[in-house]
């Protein structure tokens, strides 16, 4: 008996220290044997709510005794939050490893020193030998939880060593762990202060020499310069309160348009930067071309509309630039014979590898920020947990208006509500007439959309075939001053249109979906992008081949002399447009229709901002903007001001006329979505476009930097070849370029090695899906085992309590314990 | 810098700076923030480092919290004293956390804090009520509150204990892109 008793009471101490595994162990042993002689203890194990596994490994330790159930006693295997367990069952339960960490300073403190630990492991900084823990058995060495000795030691003491661990970290490492550890800021700061007196300590221990001292304060000096730099390029931060703005009233979807706005922003001025530097300024440097024709008929006014006239001969369109190597007068004076000078800057090599490098450069970016993007929306098993997901996540913290929360609140009201009737009700047999009269409604709206679509495409094509004949017979008649302008004014009949085309027929497919039924939102939501998408990929594409297919390839006919600097003309008269209606859009859309809704229609709501419509058009933009590059190089210039324009413009209607959307948006997953659109139809087509043109256009003989070659690709290739010629050591680079560049086998390569490399991706990502659902249920098993565990301990104590008196002796040396 | 401030000594504010994610000049203008809210009990000067808590009904009207339903939550998890008044060092953890600049774990960690409405370190059913009552003020009819917290526990809760613990709770986080934006 006595050994019982003893029995119980290591018991408790044991599992209170479970760094002794071989006591555990024994006493669980003793346990089961104590179990196999008492039969009346036998729990009945078949209204247990275990999962068939749990229980197939429970038996694992049991001794086959157990299997024999005896009805004596159900016992209900509830949750693990009954009031019903003794004081030292919920000690023993309070202090289990996984409970302590989300509570305790000091489960946090160890949780944070093993980080550290790990961390200057794997940064592979050199800790002295005294600093590692004593009893680092391999087992446990990076879990997340100590279970030894250590986490019952005094909080001064593993502070200490979260200290050590701090201060051997790099500087940046230990800013960074601060920061991210759930500490309160005042424990932070005694920790850093710590950390700081640590290290001065040591340093002025070991007497460094005074140039170390002297790098110690470098180090400080530069780290404060690096604190005042980053403050400085955070107030440089444009919009920033624009921004808060607009997210407190209108939440994350809204918000995520004006910041789409600044990124495209900022590619345009990278874009613009490149350009200025590279091709504008070296050119605005140099006096122009001698040899141009100058003579302009400039008209008034007209001329900011239709970037001809006065501009047409400017820096602004590539007919300006000079195909030969320039050279500033002023260095040439003191040459003897004058074939080479102190600066020459070879124009025609500078323009192609300038627009190529932006390209490329931009490319790189755009993948970039969309494969983060997209990493971050993206989840590997989305299988279950949406409702979870719903409660915990909806709440967008950024709104800070009150009558916005409170339509915050009823649209996650709603969608609670909808969620939960859709889980209970059963499924809706539609019946067949009913499905298939929805599926004919789809059909139907479907054909409408590409029926219209289709028919405005026909009218761009034969409209502009139309106005290009009859460019054409103008120029063939003598102009009179009339004719001038009428002649000006029907350049703008094409961009006009294709921006009428713009502006309505989103409207025409807003309506034809409201005439239909979606099942979710966000279905509804992806058929309004691709159907505008696919209207403006067509149009686009319908354009890009009016100009090179009509005007690039026979220039004569329309007598020009410079079929890029007009292609340019046109791409800015576009873009123009664009602005011009966006404007008026905005202005009849949001201000007048709201007037109209409250007056005459009596509506409470304000309308709502259509968020993919307003990007698409975005997109549209910027795909004119890198069409229009190549030929205009300061078109960026010309977007940038509209960018800054339409920022201002639409949060000004915004806050007049807009109310905050009672549907929901699911910001991250569109931001990607946009993202991808900006990259894929839209910077692919351009740069597909543009390679086309430098590929195989033939550049106009009379103007530009490429006159005279026979594409725009041959003057790099002429380069590499006058490369070779003049140093022989370099014809390997010739070679290398008509081999490589040249030949479309290598492309091939490249391109089968990408899709197996991305296939290979692939084959992994499946492999974790797997990996994670055989983990969850792991972790189901195990949350198993600790229920069934902890009930049979609680069973044992409370019989042991209740068949001996000494059961009371053991509750009084346990509560000894703390 | 070498911005001649009396307000904090240049100790001060590199601490501040290491350990919360703002910069200098956006923790002076949140300790104005602060002051703003009772310029008669803070001082200007906090080089000596008084101790000055600023009761919650002040925090609780500064416009970015005062429509959010979890307000007493977020200043109670953030206050020292756990009633939600809060010092200056709170103040700024509690917007350091609330940045965008936070990095997800640590704002689930608080999160989860402040859903855990009885502070037992996990969210069981009657945590989960409060929250959407707090979320959805009477929007929902009891039944559908309660089936709500059954099939979220269900779907979120993976030891299958009947409640969320924080492993539960930050395995559900990874999941959501949205989250504490």
């Amino acid at each position: 008996m006595a050994g019982r008793v003893g029995f119980h009471s290591d018991l408790i101490t044991d599992i209170e220290s479970p760094a002794d595994e071989e006591g555990v162990h024994d006493s669980f042993c003793q346990l089961i044997e104590e179990q196999s002689h008492d039969h009346h203890d036998a729990i009945e194990m078949t209204s247990l709510e275990l999962e068939e596994e749990s229980r197939d490994d429970v038996m694992h330790l049991e001794s086959p005794v157990y299997l024999r159930v005896d009805s004596e006693e159900p016992q209900h295997m509830e949750c693990l939050i009954g009031g019903r367990w003794s004081s030292d069952t919920l000690k023993v339960l309070s202090s289990m490893p996984s409970r302590t960490i989300g509570r305790s300073r000091g489960a946090i403190i160890s949780q944070y020193y093993n980080r550290t630990l790990q961390l200057r492991r794997r940064r592979q900084s050199r800790p002295s030998i005294q600093h590692f823990p004593r009893s680092a058995r391999p087992s446990i060495r990076g879990h997340r939880v100590e279970t030894d000795a250590d986490e019952y030691e005094e909080d001064d003491n593993k502070r200490e060593r979260l200290v050590n661990n701090l201060q051997n970290l790099s500087a940046n490492d230990r800013v960074r762990m601060l920061r991210a550890m759930p500490l309160s800021l005042s424990e932070k700061k005694e920790l850093r202060m710590l950390v700081l007196n640590k290290a001065e300590h040591s340093l002025s221990q070991n007497q460094i020499p005074c140039c170390s001292q002297l790098k110690y304060y470098i180090i400080i000096a530069v780290r404060h310069g690096w604190y005042g730099w980053l403050s400085f390029l955070s107030s440089l931060q444009l919009w920033q309160t624009a921004l808060k703005c607009v997210g407190g009233h209108f939440g994350t979807g809204v918000l995520s348009y004006f910041l789409f706005l600044r990124t495209l922003l900022f590619f345009n001025v990278f874009l613009f930067l490149v350009t200025a530097l590279f091709l504008v300024v070296p050119q605005a440097v140099v006096a122009p071309d001698p040899g141009r024709n100058t003579s302009v008929t400039s008209l008034w006014g007209l001329e900011v509309l239709t970037g001809a006239g006065y501009f047409s001969d400017s820096l602004m369109y590539y007919g300006y630039y000079s195909h030969q190597t320039l050279q500033p007068k002023h260095s040439c004076s003191k040459s003897i014979n004058g074939t080479s000078c102190g600066l020459s800057y070879n124009m025609p090599l500078v323009y192609f590898f300038t627009i190529g490098a932006a390209f490329f450069i931009t490319c790189i970016i755009l993948v970039y920020t969309m494969s983060k993007s997209f990493g971050q929306s993206f989840r590997i098993d989305k299988s279950k947990g949406l409702l979870a997901i719903k409660v915990f996540s909806s709440w967008d913290y950024k709104v800070s208006k009150k009558s916005s929360v409170r339509l915050q609140r009823a649209n996650i009201g709603t969608q609670l509500k909808e969620l939960v009737a859709e889980v209970n009700r059963e499924e809706l047999k539609f019946s067949v007439l009913t499905r298939l009269f929805r599926v004919f409604i789809h059909m139907l709206a479907w054909l409408m959309c590409l029926g219209s679509t289709l028919a405005c495409v026909l009218a761009v094509f034969y409209f502009s075939e139309h106005m290009h004949k009859k460019d054409v017979e103008t120029r063939t008649r003598t102009s009179s001053s009339d004719g001038v302008m009428l002649k000006e004014a029907s350049l703008l009949a094409v961009p006009v249109l294709v921006s009428c085309i713009n502006v309505i027929l989103p409207g025409f497919f807003n309506a034809v979906a409201w005439m239909e039924e979606y099942d979710s939102p966000s279905v509804l939501n992806y058929v309004s992008i691709s159907r505008n998408l696919l209207l403006k990929v067509s149009v686009l594409g319908v354009l890009c081949h009016h100009w090179l297919g009509r005007v690039a390839s026979d220039p004569e006919q329309l007598g020009l002399q410079c079929w890029e600097s007009f292609v340019g003309q046109e791409l800015y008269r576009f873009l123009l447009m664009d602005f011009i209606f966006m404007l008026l859009d905005t202005f009849f859309g949001e201000f007048l229709w709201r007037l109209f809704s409250q007056k005459a229609l009596k509506r409470k709501r304000k309308p709502v901002f259509d968020i993919a419509r307003n990007v698409l058009e975005l997109i549209y933009g910027q795909t004119l903007a890198w069409l229009g590059v190549l030929f205009s190089p300061l078109l960026p210039v010309v977007q940038i001001i509209k960018l800054l324009f339409l920022f201002y413009m639409k949060k000004v209607s915004l806050m007049m006329n807009c109310q905050a959307s009672g549907k929901p948006w699911r910001a991250s997953q569109m931001t990607t979505i946009f993202i991808t659109l900006l990259c894929f139809p839209s910077f692919l087509g351009a740069s597909v476009c543009v390679t086309y043109t430098m590929w195989t256009m033939k550049p106009s003989a009379g103007c530009g930097p490429f006159r005279g070659l026979k594409t725009m690709f041959q003057a790099g290739k002429l380069w590499v070849q006058k490369l070779a010629a003049d140093n022989p050591n370099l014809s390997w680079l010739a070679s290398a370029h008509s081999y490589l560049v040249e030949n479309p086998l290598f492309l091939f390569l490249c391109a089968a090695i990408f899709l197996i490399v991305i296939y290979f991706h692939s084959q992994v990502v499946d492999g974790q899906r797997k990996i994670i659902e055989l983990l969850q249920e792991q972790i189901e098993n195990e949350g198993g085992d600790k229920k069934f565990l902890i009930t049979r301990l609680q069973d044992i104590h409370e019989r042991k309590r209740v068949v001996s008196p000494r059961g009371v002796r053991g509750a009084s040396e346990d509560s000894s314990y703390s | 810098m070498g911005n001649k401030q009396t307000i904090f000594t240049s100790q001060q504010l590199d601490a501040y700076q290491d350990c919360t994610y703002f910069t200098r000049k956006e923790i002076l203008r949140l300790f104005h923030r602060y002051r703003d809210l009772a310029p008669q009990l803070v001082p200007l000067d906090y080089t000596t480092g008084p101790d000055v808590r600023l009761p919650y009904e002040l925090i609780g009207s500064m416009p970015e919290l005062k429509d959010n339903p979890f307000r007493q939550r977020i200043a109670e998890v953030f206050s020292e004293d756990g009633e939600g008044n809060m010092t200056l060092d709170d103040f700024l953890d509690m917007f350091s956390v609330l940045s965008e600049m936070a990095p997800r774990d640590l704002k689930a960690y608080y999160a989860f804090r402040i859903y855990d409405f009885n502070n037992d370190d996990f969210i069981c059913k009657s945590d989960l009520e409060k929250t959407l009552n707090r979320l959805t003020r009477n929007e929902l009819t009891e039944d559908e509150v309660r089936m709500v917290c059954e099939k979220v526990i269900d779907e979120a809760d993976l030891d299958n204990d009947g409640r969320l613990s924080l492993e539960d709770f930050q395995h559900m986080i990874v999941r959501a892109p949205d989250f504490l934006r």
